[in-house]
């Protein structure tokens, strides 16, 4: 069975509408994080969350409204796995503060509607969503060089900006819906980001991978055409591989709980655009680099010049 | 012809069946049971049990087991409700703390070669998970003043004059009259205060000498500081009764408590930072306190009744000579003199001056330490909003820990000898210092996962697991047909081999993890993938059936191999970095990487291999 055959797509001469769509999604996102900014969660922020379980579905402004009146004014309202169930994210410098807050939460919420069931309360210490930052920042950055000097060893420099160009795109693309669509941001959403890093490059992997062998057989195509040609070759695997994912993820998504409900989102927006990124903005990247056969083959140079010797 | 040599087909068949009997351990059901134990000294025996089981069967609980396991009753239930239901009936029994457990019972001889099933994180069966801080500036501050302390004797000692000496800025500055003084201070300085890397400077135009504390110094006393926070919080957590908690650092600073089944967390956060203390009082040499006390006759003015840890009674003065807070350190080690065990002290300035002060009038005299600590001695049923509420009752308990003969005079630093034993040495040096006040905790993170938010996180866990997994199987065999089929089962292997391996590293099962182990389901069908795609390209270009599956495996392997060593590249960073539930998803995304490179490669070949690999005239395949 097959869902794509034999396909010939060009895909190296669409690569103008693929930078104008992946430039235009990127300023997108860039925009939307500097004007609406990423909905940090506790684990970065420090500070308290309460989750509320109400009986029946509640207006979430409503919520906001009474906090509001009540001294809960940076109060951070929002769903948490349903309409019935509500987390309320407030400031607090320490545990004491954070339990004594809590107690008037609980009050606050009583009196909106006494049925209501106030959790207990995740606290935790801003100097440790401080931390947190940092390192997640750094595993992301030492991520990516790891992958550089890997890529440049195995392949070549061009290849290797190509497939972090991929990546850093795809992160940007992942944490721009992120801010975009306002869905907490989290620990298991930087998670996830590795996730995607790690996804993306496996995906980008496989085609240059085609693309070194396709250089090597086939002497007398140009560079544009092994791209294309490669790309057409490993399209259907691609495909399939995204979709198996998709497919687990979806399950995630829909089936695993509130509590991986984001991990899963990340990872489904992350493996889309990591799809797409790998056929068109590494390959294009790399080939824009200026790629050629030769900088593949200096053992087969060498070889061919001894051959002169006479 | 696509053969594998005996020994790899033999090497697949032992792996793999070594993996389906580490996994097993893990289909064995989690009981909920619950763990009774005394608080004092209340009797843990048959006639408890049977006290239980008829509190129970009033309770209309009837699916039950009870055993004794030393000196704990272990209640197991059918259900989770049924232990909730167990846990206010057992509460009710005064005098017995009781933690709410999950258990797997797996038969004996799985246990016995080494099997057993993976815990479960806090996030999938509930309970409070607690980060604390140490301060490490009030632990560095008394280092500081000793330090400063020890300086001052040795410069008096030494009979060298100094114009001033403080510290500024981490360093200690002493500023002197003359170069000569300097000099001199130097020279006895440096081989006495080792913990300081003194250099002679000119400091606001005055010969001086500045101390830098080595950095070695401060690693020791955060070292000390954090262990000995670890070792009291321990013990509360210990003798507050919880199963199977968690007490690990974390980095330098930090210490993680992780306490499965506990729902009440502002309870026990009382007994986590309470802070124990110690004294050191004069003993009083003219009564029988044995005597006085069988009498029944007060004890003499200006003093008071203490006991030992034997419950003997001890007359102590009402004067402390030396708290806790004055004592900066305790160490066991052995005597010089007579090799037997001994603690050596260390008193701040404050403390040592009481010290020699005490000792001078005292040689001779005996000194006790006592050991003062809040801990729990009962319960109590209070009535809060017409509802009766159960309350552990705390009270100050003072052990006198120590006594002993003072043979001299001493101040700042002191030797107890004469002790029973090594083993007694360390423990009471680790009192000591516990009771010193080194460094009080700070509860930076508290988190408290409901025990029926936990059982849903398996629940929706394991479902989303099996769906996806069922999803994939049924894609992979529509498209693949007889070659999905192979990855299937190379896949469910693959499977198995993850939850063994992590079951043999001991590993905690956590929702990230379950999240780990899905993402790789979906990503080891990939190996598969680039290699079943590379036999269908082989065949349209012309090549025989067993050709292609040959040419199939050998080219797909280089590209296998770089993206997954990629992937693992960014595994390995994320464990690196990661805390708590992102390291266990770079754990499960690692060895998953390593075992679907197994089975998708190995495995896959071994079967293909099986099926089409004697079939001389194989004219196509099902792909």
């Amino acid at each position: 069975m097959n869902i794509l055959g034999n396909t010939k797509i060009d895909f190296m001469s669409k690569r103008k509408f693929a930078l104008i769509f992946s430039v235009m999604l990127i300023v997108i996102s860039i925009g939307s994080l500097v004007v609406r900014g990423l909905n940090f969660g506790l684990d970065f922020t420090g500070g308290t969350a309460v989750v509320v379980d109400f009986e029946k579905p509640v207006e979430l402004n409503e919520i906001r409204h009474v906090l509001e009146e009540q001294k809960f004014k940076d109060a951070v309202v929002q769903n948490f796995g349903s309409a019935k169930s509500v987390q309320v994210r407030f400031r607090s410098v320490s545990d004491d503060e954070s339990t004594k807050l809590r107690d008037q939460l609980k009050v606050i919420v009583e009196s909106f509607d006494p049925n209501a069931k106030v959790g207990k309360g995740d606290f935790i210490g801003a100097q440790v969503g401080v931390e947190l930052v940092e390192k997640g920042s750094l595993a992301i950055l030492y991520a990516i060089i790891g992958i550089l000097l890997y890529v440049t060893m195995r392949f070549e420099w061009r290849f290797s900006v190509g497939s972090v160009i991929a990546l850093v795109h795809d992160v940007m693309i992942t944490v721009g819906v992120f801010s975009l669509t306002q869905i907490e941001f989290d620990l298991t959403i930087l998670a996830a980001l590795l996730a995607v890093i790690g996804y993306s490059l496996n995906d980008t992997i496989v085609v240059f991978d085609r693309v070194r062998e396709n250089f090597k057989s086939l002497r007398k195509k140009s560079a544009k055409e092994v791209f294309n040609i490669s790309i057409n070759q490993t399209i259907s695997r691609t495909i399939i591989t995204s979709l198996t994912t998709l497919l687990v993820l979806l399950a995630l998504f829909f089936i695993g709980g509130a509590m991986i409900h984001g991990f899963a989102f990340a990872l489904i927006v992350g493996i889309v655009v990591g799809t797409y990124s790998s056929i068109f903005v590494a390959s294009t990247a790399t080939l824009s680099l200026g790629i050629t056969r030769e900088d593949l083959m200096p053992v087969e140079k060498e070889g061919t010049n001894l051959d002169h010797i006479p | 012809m696509n053969h594998y040599p005996l020994w790899k087909n033999l090497l697949i068949v032992i792996v793999l069946a070594l993996g389906v009997f580490y996994a097993l351990p893990n289909i064995y059901e989690r009981s909920p049971v619950i763990q009774t134990s005394a608080i004092k000294d209340q009797p843990v025996d048959e006639a408890l049990l049977e006290h239980i089981s008829e509190q129970l069967k009033a309770s209309k609980v009837t699916d039950f087991k009870l055993s004794l396991e030393k000196n704990t009753v272990i209640s197991k239930f059918e259900t989770v409700e049924d232990q909730l239901v167990g846990k206010e009936v057992i509460d009710n029994l005064t005098g017995y703390k009781s933690a709410l457990n999950l258990r797997t019972y797996i038969p004996d001889w799985l246990s016995k070669a080494g099997g057993s099933a993976m815990s479960l994180g806090l996030d999938l069966m509930g309970g409070v998970y607690f980060l604390m801080e140490v301060d490490m500036k009030a632990a560095l501050e008394n280092k500081f003043n000793q330090i400063r302390g020890d300086t001052i004797q040795v410069l008096s000692k030494a009979k060298i004059s100094k114009k001033s000496l403080k510290w500024k800025n981490k360093q200690l500055v002493i500023k002197f009259k003359s170069a000569d003084l300097a000099e001199k201070a130097f020279d006895k300085l440096r081989k006495q205060i080792t913990e300081v890397n003194f250099k002679r400077k000119v400091v606001d135009g005055m010969e001086s000498l500045v101390g830098t504390i080595r950095s070695k110094t401060i690693d020791d006393i955060k070292f000390k500081a954090l262990e000995q926070n670890i070792s009291t919080i321990r013990n509360r957590v210990n003798a507050y009764g919880v199963a199977e908690p968690i007490v690990q650092k974390q980095g330098a600073e930090r210490i993680i408590v992780q306490l499965p089944g506990v729902q009440d967390s502002s309870e026990i956060k009382d007994t986590l930072d309470s802070v124990a203390t110690l004294e050191y009082r004069a003993v009083n040499m003219t009564d029988n306190a044995y005597s006085l006390k069988q009498s029944g006759r007060p004890a003499p003015a200006g003093y008071k009744f203490f006991e030992d840890e034997e419950g003997r009674p001890v007359l102590l003065s009402n004067r402390v000579i030396v708290s806790g807070d004055q004592l900066t350190d305790a160490m066991a080690g052995t005597n010089q003199q007579d090799g037997g065990p001994m603690v050596s002290v260390t008193l701040n300035n404050v403390g040592a001056k009481r010290m020699l002060d005490f000792t001078r009038k005292n040689v001779g005299n005996n000194m006790a330490v006592v050991y003062k600590e809040r801990v729990v001695v009962g319960e109590e049923k209070i009535m809060v909003d017409g509802k009766e509420v159960k309350r552990k009752i705390y009270q100050e308990k003072k052990t006198v820990i120590n006594n002993a003969t003072i043979n001299g005079i001493f101040s700042n630093k002191f030797q107890t000898t004469g002790l029973r034993s090594a083993k007694y040495a360390t423990k009471l040096a680790l009192l000591l210092r516990s009771g010193a006040l080194a460094a009080p905790v700070e509860i930076v993170r508290e988190k408290t996962i409901g025990p029926s938010l936990g059982k849903d996180n398996i629940e929706k866990g394991f479902k989303s697991v099996v769906v996806g997994f069922v999803v994939v199987l049924l894609f992979m065999l529509i498209y693949y047909r007889m070659f999905g089929l192979v990855a299937n089962i190379a896949l469910s292997f693959n499977v198995v081999l993850i939850v063994a391996v992590l079951s043999l590293l001991g590993a905690t099962l956590t929702l990230p993890g379950i999240a780990g182990i899905v993402l790789t389901v979906g990503m080891a069908v990939d190996a598969n993938v680039l290699i079943f795609e590379r036999i269908k390209e082989e065949l349209r270009l012309g090549n025989t059936a067993q050709g292609s599956i040959k040419a199939g495996y050998d080219k797909a392997l280089s590209t296998i191999a770089d993206a997954n060593i990629t992937t693992f590249i960014a595994a390995i960073v994320l464990f690196a970095f990661g805390t708590g539930p992102i390291k266990g998803f770079a754990v499960t995304l690692s060895i998953g990487i390593l075992t679907s490179m197994f089975t998708a490669i190995m495995v896959t070949r071994a079967i293909v291999n099986a099926i089409y690999g004697n079939k001389t005239k194989l004219k196509s395949l099902s792909i």
